[in-house]
């Protein structure tokens, strides 16, 4: 059994989400290797050949892949994929934008988000927004599959020693171009590596409350999240999302407040390791899955709770 | 330019979907099907481009049973022109879908597919864009806003961590997210009306295309529950159990 782990990195470094990836790649087998595909990514590879129990990191360094336009990483992906058995890649907004067009060259089914590896060529992950896990088996011989990386802890980042192997093979579609980015510029630590994130509903009422958070979330080293409510309300953009079509979080400890806790917003945040939820309706549903929950007024239990940390 | 709009037939996203006590598969048994909220923002988007004078035809296809063509008129209703729908029995794969509107594709060569990035019930994520490796277009998925320049899309799209601009070469793939438009609703004369409109069905045999299957669902279950939490009656109760309970904080 040989496996194929895509790396998600920015280029000068390796993302979490990879390790989430060789994680859940370690329960299939020994035989690991990393693709690193960027441009001007050796710093990302060198992080890649220290993560241990990995063989080899392949790296294909190219302007056509320096932002992963999927048009050209899927046609890489697919080459190198004829060595292995398996290509699994977290689920990151990239991978989840390449790995499909990489299964369809292959002529192979996607198996997509996977929370468990059950046998070589069976697989638990979630439906209907997550209301139901089914068990899938896969007939193809080369299984491409992605990784809910909230479902499997990082594999360690150091200690190994793989061999970098540079790959010369440079595939440029020409049909499509980067144009531009606009990144969410913040102190606060990314939403889906937090070890604490406090998330604000519908029950914030506008975006100018969500400042509320704010002095919260700075005792708390917290980042801050949102449900699809307060997404769609406009309170705030939608890079703050968590649940079933946003982000898919699990921190150490995950404070709700103003949120009803909608069937997709918990399956967002429900593999948290605590929950909190500051509601005023006692009979909102997010209080089924706290662990503690305050029924108050989150405009006075804000304040208050911001001055007691 | 010619617009085709891919839909699906779905639960409705309201319903919560429970598996069957023997685990065979999800109780479906009578409850409410609606097009999936995703596909409905692609119609919108596609009507919209036709409202706006860049798409000259929008054309509504979904792959189902008969009781699909229900959603085809829904897409109709909300302005589509006319509609088709390829015949299947049972689950279909994603890559088979995308197999399909691939042929779909050479038949009607249209500039622009608009497809919801992920379908509420199979939650695979996949079919935009395997239909964009099967027809050798370039994709803009999880599209937050759309333009059309010349022969090229510019499209914005939700990445982790902020938006992402790319340029694609036209013919483009595009699947939705949330905020790419917020969908009308179908007025009765427009549903009345669409009850008229054409409505072409082929089989896959008609399309060249072998339905394969290439993953077995084994069981279904429940989530594991999470156990149930305490009320705590005040903030400082609060902070005690994070600090001292927990110990989270």
């Amino acid at each position: 059994m040989s496996t194929l782990v895509i790396a998600e990195h920015d280029n000068s470094s390796l993302k979490v989400a990879t390790l989430n990836a060789v994680a859940a790649a370690q329960v299939m087998g020994a035989g690991i290797d990393i693709l690193v595909a960027g441009a001007d990514c050796g710093g990302a590879a060198e992080q890649a050949a220290k993560v241990p129990g990995v063989g080899k990191v392949l790296v294909a360094d190219n302007a056509a892949y320096a932002h992963q336009l999927a048009e050209n990483v899927s046609l890489l992906i697919a080459e190198v994929a004829a060595a292995y058995d398996n290509i699994v890649a977290p689920a990151t907004s990239n991978c989840k934008n390449t790995m499909p067009r990489v299964a369809a060259l292959l002529d192979v089914a996607q198996i997509s988000e996977i929370t468990s590896v059950e046998s070589p060529d069976t697989f638990k992950r979630p439906i209907y927004a997550g209301n139901v896990i089914a068990t899938v088996k896969s007939t193809d011989a080369k299984k491409v599959i992605t990784v809910r990386t909230t479902a499997y802890d990082a594999a360690p980042a150091e200690g190994g020693s793989a061999t970098i192997e540079a790959i010369s093979a440079v595939h440029d579609a020409g049909i499509s171009a980067f144009v531009g980015e606009e990144v969410a510029v913040s102190d606060r630590p990314e939403l889906t590596s937090a070890k604490i994130v406090i998330s604000g509903g519908r029950g914030m009422q506008n975006g100018e409350n969500f400042k509320l958070l704010d002095g919260i979330a700075d005792k708390l080293g917290a980042a801050i999240g949102a449900s699809r409510a307060a997404v769609d309300a406009g309170f705030v953009p939608n890079d703050y999302q968590v649940g079933q079509t946003g982000k898919i979080v699990a921190p150490d400890l995950y404070i709700a407040v103003g949120i009803s806790g909608a069937i997709q917003h918990l399956a967002g945040m429900k593999d948290s390791k605590v929950i909190v939820a500051i509601n005023k309706d006692e009979d909102a549903p997010i209080f089924q899955v706290a662990d503690y929950g305050l029924v108050a007024d989150l405009f006075v239990a804000l304040p208050e709770l911001e001055a007691k940390l | 330019m010619k617009v085709l709009v891919a839909v699906k037939r779905v639960v409705d996203y309201n319903v919560k979907v429970r598996a069957k006590a023997d685990g065979s598969n999800v109780d479906l048994n009578n409850v409410k099907m609606a097009i999936n909220p995703f596909c409905e923002i692609a119609v919108e988007e596609a009507v919209r481009l036709k409202e706006a004078g860049t798409a000259t035809e929008v054309i509504a296809v979904s792959v189902g049973d008969k009781s699909c063509q229900e959603q085809i008129r829904t897409a109709l209703a909300l302005g589509a022109d006319r509609g088709i729908q390829v015949e299947t029995e049972g689950p279909v794969e994603p890559l088979v879908v995308a197999k399909l509107l691939k042929a779909i594709i050479d038949k009607e060569q249209p500039q622009l597919v608009i497809l919801g990035k992920q379908s509420i019930d199979g939650d695979n994520n996949q079919t935009g864009q395997m239909l964009g490796a099967l027809a050798n277009m370039p994709q803009g998925t999880f599209a937050s806003e759309i333009s059309v320049d010349g022969d090229k899309l510019n499209v914005t799209r939700e990445v982790d961590g902020g938006l992402q601009t790319i340029s694609l070469n036209l013919p483009a793939i595009v699947t939705t997210d949330l905020r790419l438009n917020e969908p009308r609703y179908a007025s009765l004369p427009n549903i009345m009306k669409a009850k008229k409109k054409q409505l072409d069905v082929y089989s896959p045999s008609d399309l060249g295309v072998a339905v394969t299957s290439h993953l077995t669902q084994v069981k279904v279950e429940p989530p594991a529950e999470r156990k149930a939490g305490i009320k705590v009656a005040d903030v400082d109760q609060l902070v005690d159990k994070l600090k001292n309970e927990a110990k989270v904080i």
